[in-house]
C-alpha cells in the first residue's frame, strides 16, 4: 500500500464540519452492510472508515479453525461497502503469539482492502516476545518518534492512536506510560472544544473488568485531557466483544475479533477463547464500520457479525 | 560357572533398575489451565527437569523473573522445558498475562 505523507493526507480534506453529536448502534447488524441506499449518504463531508481488531493471524482452536479465513471473509465484506471506507484502523493482536509468518501473512491479506491507507496500533500479542522490536521496525514509521503512538485529522476529525500494551507489566493491564500521557496532551492542547476526536488503542482505556487485566492502569490522566471535546469516542480492542459505556461526552466502544469470541466479564472462570463450535462463533466475530454523516445527525458506530 | 553368570545378570539387573529410579525423580510438570500454573509452587531436587504444557488455546509464555529463562510462545498442547541445576527459589510469570505468577524450589 502507497505511504500517503502526513501533509498530502491531510490536504486532501478540505471539509470543515460542524459540530457532532453522538449516539451509537452496537449489536448485530448483519444485514446493513451492502445497502444500495448507503451510496446515496455520501454527501460532501460524509465519511465512514472500519475498525478491525484482534485478527489472531496463528490462532487455531475449537471456536475457530483458521483465523486467516474468517478474516479474509470480513475484508471482503469490508471492500463491498459503499462507498468505501476512507481507511482502516486495527487495534492490535494482528498476529497470535506472536508466531513466525503471520505479521507477513496479515500485511499481504490486508493489501487486498479498499481503503485509501490502514492505521496501526499493537496488541500485547505483537510485542510481548520481544518488546515490540519486530512489531515496531514494520510500524514504527511515521509514529511519533517510532514509539507506535500517533495522531492524524481527517475532515475535521481529530484521530489520535496509543500504545498500551508496550508498558504492560506488573499487574497485568494495559498501561501508556509518562512519555506517551505527555504528548497526548501537547498534541491535543491546540485543538477547539468542538474538534471530534476519536482515540484508538488495544486495550480498554476504561475499567472493563480489572481482576481480568481488562484495564489501562494509568488512562486517567489521559481521559481527562479530553474530557473538554464536545465529543469524544474511544475504540478499543482486546476483550473480543462489545461493550459500550457513555460517561459525559465519552462514548468508549470496543470491537469484536475477527478470529474468536471471548466470554463476558467474569462469565468464565478465565478471559481466553471460548470453546464453542465454529459455527456458533461465526455470528460473535465481525468488525465495525463507524459512519460520520454531516450536520448534527449522529455518528453511528455499526457492529456486524460474520455469520 | 552357572552361579558366576546369574550373579552377574543380578549385578546388571538392579544396576538399571536403580538408573531407572533415579531418572524418574528428575523431571516434574506444571500444567497451564484456565491462566493458571499448576502447582503454583513447584518443590524439586537439583538435576530435576521441569516441562511445562500448556492446555489452554491462549497463548502463555514462562519467563523467570530475573531472566534465568524464558520460553516462546506455547499454543496449545505446546510444551517447554527447563533443567533446575542449581538450587535456590525460581519466580517466573506469563509475559502475556503478567499476574499469572509460580514459582519453582529447588533444593
Amino acid at each position: 500500500m502507497d505511504r500517503i505523507d502526513r501533509r498530502g493526507f491531510l490536504e486532501c480534506m478540505a471539509w470543515t464540519g460542524s459540530a457532532l453529536v453522538w449516539t451509537s448502534t452496537g449489536g448485530v447488524l448483519s444485514s446493513r452492510m451492502v445497502r444500495p441506499a448507503e451510496a446515496a449518504e455520501d454527501t460532501a463531508g460524509a465519511f465512514s472508515f472500519v475498525q478491525i481488531s484482534d485478527t489472531h493471524i496463528g490462532f487455531k482452536g475449537q471456536a475457530n479453525s483458521d483465523s486467516a479465513a474468517t478474516l479474509q471473509q470480513l475484508l471482503d465484506r469490508i471492500n463491498a461497502l459503499r462507498p468505501a471506507p476512507a481507511f482502516v484502523l486495527h487495534t492490535g493482536d494482528q498476529t497470535h503469539g506472536q508466531k513466525p509468518g503471520a505479521f507477513d501473512t496479515l500485511a499481504e491479506m490486508l493489501k487486498g482492502v479498499k481503503t485509501e491507507r490502514i492505521f496501526y496500533v499493537p496488541g500485547e500479542h505483537d510485542v510481548f516476545l520481544d518488546g515490540g522490536k519486530e512489531y515496531l521496525t514494520r510500524y514504527g514509521k511515521g509514529t511519533v518518534g517510532e514509539h507506535g503512538w500517533q495522531s492524524f485529522d481527517y475532515k475535521g476529525t481529530h484521530f489520535v492512536g496509543l500504545v498500551n500494551v508496550l508498558k504492560y507489566k506488573g499487574e497485568g493491564m494495559g498501561a501508556l506510560g509518562q512519555d506517551q500521557i505527555e504528548w497526548l496532551e501537547k498534541d491535543l492542547a491546540p485543538l477547539p472544544t468542538s474538534t471530534p476526536v476519536v482515540v484508538f488503542a488495544h486495550v480498554p482505556l476504561w475499567a472493563v473488568y480489572p481482576q481480568w487485566g481488562w484495564v489501562t492502569e494509568d488512562a486517567e490522566r489521559a481521559l481527562t485531557s479530553l474530557k473538554r471535546f464536545g465529543s469524544v469516542t474511544v475504540l478499543n480492542g482486546h476483550i473480543h466483544q462489545v461493550l459500550t459505556k457513555v460517561e459525559g461526552n465519552v462514548k468508549f466502544h470496543t470491537a469484536m475479533s475477527t478470529a474468536f469470541p471471548q466470554p463476558a466479564p467474569g462469565a468464565a472462570p478465565a478471559p481466553g477463547p471460548m470453546k464453542i463450535p465454529e459455527t456458533d462463533a461465526r455470528r460473535m466475530i465481525g468488525v465495525t464500520e463507524v459512519k460520520l454523516v454531516r450536520g448534527t445527525e449522529p455518528l453511528a458506530i455499526v457492529d456486524s457479525t460474520l455469520g | 560357572m552357572k552361579i558366576r553368570i546369574a550373579v552377574m545378570i543380578g549385578l546388571v539387573l538392579s544396576g538399571s533398575m536403580m538408573a531407572g529410579h533415579a531418572l524418574a525423580a528428575r523431571s516434574a510438570a506444571v500444567g497451564i489451565k484456565e491462566f493458571k500454573f499448576a502447582p503454583t509452587a513447584l518443590e524439586i531436587r537439583t538435576g530435576t527437569t521441569v516441562t511445562w504444557t500448556n492446555r489452554d488455546e491462549e497463548t502463555h509464555t514462562i519467563t523467570s523473573a530475573t531472566g534465568a529463562f524464558a520460553s516462546a510462545g506455547l499454543g496449545n498442547d505446546e510444551t517447554f522445558a527447563q533443567t533446575f541445576t542449581r538450587p535456590g527459589t525460581y519466580e517466573y510469570f506469563c509475559a502475556l498475562h503478567p499476574k499469572m505468577r509460580a514459582t519453582v524450589i529447588v533444593k
